[in-house]
C-alpha cells in the first residue's frame, strides 16, 4: 500500500467514524469533544449537522490545528478532570478514540456525564478476533484500529467491550446504544467482543 | 533600511476631543488629546481594523520606527507588520497611548486648562473603562464602527476584555493575552509597594514634582525594580543570572555584588529616565480597580453576559503574575455564556513578559487565529 493509499484509507475510515458519531448528535446541538485532536470531528459536525461546540486538547500542535480549522478549543489536561465545565452544560460530550490514551478512565467517564446529559465514546476493542490471534502468536496486536507498535503507542489503557461494559455498570452508567464494527467497517451484531474491532457507545446516567 | 516585513518609518498622530469625558471615579475631563499610530490601510468597508492596547509601560508606538530615531522600534514590532502574525497587508492596525499616559496623550504631564500648570497630582484617576471609552472616541474619529479585533497583553488584555463588555457591538474578536479578570491580593500588594516607593520619595512632592523642577527618580526606580521581578519567572531569572557575581567575589558592601542586582538597577534607572511617576501611580490603580464582576457580586460569568465577541485567551506556563489559572477564569465565564473562545496555554519560560517575545509557537497561534478573521 502506498503512503497515498494509506492516507486515503485512513481518511475514509475517519469519515466513517465521524458519520457514526454524527448519527447520534441531533442537528444544531452544542457538544464538547474531549481529546479533539486538530478539531476535524467538530468541523465535520459543524459542517454536516450545524453542531457547535468546543474541543479540549492538551497537545499544542493539535491546538494550533484546531485554530487553523476554525474550531474553538480549550487547551487543558483532561486527566485533571473537567472542573470549570459546569454541570449539564452540554447536550453531548464526545470522546472519540482517545479514552484509551488516558489514565484516569473512571474519572473521565464520571466527569463526562456530569457536564453532559449523554456521552458518546468510541474505542478500539482489544479482544477483537485479530488482536486475540496476534496475542496467541505471542505478539501485541497491530491492526486497523490499533495501528501502533507496542513501543510507540499513545495508548495506555487496553480494554475490551466486555471490560468497558463492566466498568459502566460499576459506575452506574447506562448504555443506551452500542455499535461495533469489524476492520472492514461492517457492523457486527454477533458477539461484538470477539468480532468488533471498533466500538461506539451512547451513554447516559442511570435514572 | 527597514527589514522587508517591517512597517518601516512611522509617525505618531494626534487627535483632540473637545467633548467632556465623564470618568468612572465621578470626575470629568473637559476634553482630551490622544496620540496614536496606524499601520496598514483601512479597507472600504472599514472591517479590517485592529486595536492594539498597551500594558503598563507601553505606548502608541507599536511597530516600525521613527525617521529620526531608527533604533526606537515599536514595542510589538515582532508581531505587527507586513507578513507578520498581525499582518498589516490584511489589517489596519491602531496603537494608542492611553489617557493619562506619558507619551503625549493627555495625562499628568499635560497643562491643566484651569490652572495653566501641569496637572500633576490633580489629574483624575482613570480606569480601564475610561481608557476604553476614550479609545472609542478614537475609533469614531477614524471611522471605525466595529473593530475586527482588539488585542492586548496583560493590562492590554484587560482593555480587550473591557471592549467586549462596554461596546459588545463594536468588537468582533477579543484577544486577551497573559491577562486576568481582576488582580489578586498579591498583585495589588506588589502595586502598593511600587506606589509607596514613589510616594515616599522626597522628590515626589505630593505629585507636584514638576512644579519643583524635579522627578522622584529613586521612587520610580524602586517601583520598576519590584514590578520587573514579577514579570520574570524564577527559573528564567535563575538561568539568566543565577548567583553570578559582578566582580567574581563577595565585596561585603551594599554596592552591586550579584548580577541580578545590576540588572534590576539597570532596568530601574532606564525606566525612571523616561516614565512619569504620576502615570505609573495612576496605571497601577487602574489595574487594581479593574474587576468587571465588581457590580455583579463577584460573579464573572454574569458580568460577561453582555459580551458578544469571539475570544482568544492565551496564557503562559511560567507567568506567575497572571497565571494560566487566571486566564481559565475568563475562559469558563465565557463558556458559561456560550461565547466562542479559543484558549491556549503556551509553554514559555519567560514568565509574564512572554507575551512580548516572539516565541514561535505563540506567534503561530496568533497568526492562525488572525488569519481566520474575516475582513
Amino acid at each position: 500500500m502506498t503512503e497515498h493509499e494509506r492516507r486515503a484509507k485512513a481518511e475514509q475510515r475517519e469519515r466513517f467514524d465521524f458519520a457514526v458519531i454524527a448519527s447520534w448528535i441531533p442537528p444544531g446541538e452544542r457538544v464538547l469533544d474531549l481529546g479533539c485532536g486538530d478539531g476535524r470531528l467538530l468541523r465535520y459536525l459543524s459542517e454536516t449537522r450545524d453542531v457547535s461546540g468546543y474541543g479540549v486538547e492538551i497537545d499544542r500542535e493539535s491546538v494550533l490545528g484546531c485554530i487553523r480549522n476554525g474550531v474553538d478549543v480549550i487547551q487543558m489536561d483532561i486527566e485533571c478532570g473537567l472542573s470549570g465545565f459546569e454541570d449539564n452544560s452540554f447536550a453531548h460530550v464526545i470522546i472519540s478514540q482517545a479514552l484509551q490514551t488516558m489514565r484516569t478512565t473512571e474519572r473521565i467517564l464520571t466527569e463526562m456525564l456530569r457536564v453532559a446529559a449523554e456521552a458518546v465514546v468510541s474505542f478500539p476493542n482489544f479482544s477483537y478476533r485479530a488482536n486475540r490471534a496476534a496475542i496467541s502468536e505471542g505478539h501485541m496486536p497491530v491492526s486497523e484500529d490499533l495501528p501502533y507498535d507496542w513501543f510507540d503507542t499513545p495508548n495506555v489503557r487496553f480494554f475490551t467491550i466486555a471490560d468497558f461494559e463492566n466498568l459502566c455498570a460499576r459506575l452506574g452508567i447506562e448504555i443506551r446504544e452500542r455499535l461495533a464494527f469489524d476492520e472492514a467497517g461492517c457492523e457486527v451484531c454477533e458477539d461484538p467482543n470477539l468480532n468488533g474491532s471498533l466500538a461506539f457507545y451512547r451513554l447516559g446516567r442511570k435514572s | 533600511m527597514s527589514p522587508e516585513n517591517s512597517v518601516g518609518v512611522v509617525a505618531p498622530r494626534r487627535v483632540c476631543f473637545i467633548e467632556p469625558l465623564q470618568l468612572t471615579s465621578g470626575a470629568a475631563l473637559p476634553g482630551f488629546e490622544l496620540v496614536f499610530e496606524t499601520y496598514g490601510m483601512l479597507n472600504a468597508q472599514c472591517s479590517n481594523a485592529v486595536l492594539v492596547c498597551h500594558a503598563l509601560s507601553g505606548s502608541h508606538h507599536v511597530a516600525g520606527h521613527y525617521a529620526d530615531d531608527p533604533e526606537n522600534l515599536g514595542w510589538w514590532d515582532n508581531l505587527v507588520g507586513p507578513g507578520k502574525a498581525l499582518d498589516t497587508r490584511k489589517f489596519f492596525v491602531v496603537g494608542v497611548n492611553n489617557l493619562g499616559g506619558c507619551y503625549g496623550s493627555t495625562g499628568p504631564l499635560s497643562i491643566n486648562p484651569e490652572t495653566a500648570k501641569r496637572y500633576g497630582a490633580d489629574f483624575p484617576l482613570v480606569t480601564v473603562e475610561d481608557w476604553v471609552a476614550a479609545q472609542a472616541r478614537l475609533a469614531d474619529h477614524l471611522g471605525i464602527v466595529t473593530w475586527a479585533a482588539v488585542i492586548g497583553g496583560s493590562l492590554g488584555g484587560m482593555q480587550a476584555l473591557e471592549w467586549s463588555l462596554q461596546f459588545p457591538e463594536r468588537i468582533r474578536h477579543a484577544m486577551v493575552i497573559a491577562s486576568a479578570p481582576k488582580l489578586s491580593a498579591q498583585n495589588i500588594a506588589f502595586n502598593e509597594v511600587a506606589r509607596q516607593a514613589i510616594i515616599s520619595d522626597p522628590d515626589f512632592h505630593g505629585g507636584y514634582y514638576a512644579d519643583h523642577g524635579v522627578v522622584p527618580t529613586s521612587g520610580l526606580r524602586l517601583a520598576r525594580m519590584v514590578g520587573h521581578i514579577t514579570y520574570l519567572s524564577d527559573s528564567q531569572m535563575g538561568e539568566k543570572f543565577g548567583r553570578r557575581l559582578r566582580h567574581g567575589e563577595h565585596k561585603f558592601s551594599y554596592d552591586v555584588d550579584f548580577e541580578i542586582e545590576s540588572y534590576l538597577r539597570y532596568q530601574g534607572n532606564k525606566f525612571a529616565s523616561f516614565f512619569d511617576a504620576n502615570t505609573y501611580l495612576m496605571t497601577t490603580k487602574a489595574l487594581d480597580y479593574f474587576d468587571p464582576a465588581y457590580h455583579f457580586d463577584g460573579n464573572l460569568a454574569a458580568a460577561l453576559a453582555r459580551a458578544k465577541a469571539s475570544f482568544l485567551v492565551a496564557s503562559f506556563s511560567t507567568d506567575w503574575r497572571f497565571s494560566p489559572a487566571r486566564s481559565r477564569e475568563i475562559v469558563f465565564a465565557l463558556l458559561h455564556n456560550r461565547l466562542r473562545v479559543v484558549y491556549a496555554e503556551i509553554d514559555c519560560g519567560a514568565g509574564h513578559d512572554s507575551f512580548l517575545l516572539d516565541d514561535e509557537h505563540y506567534h503561530a497561534l496568533l497568526r492562525a487565529y488572525l488569519e481566520n478573521i474575516a475582513v
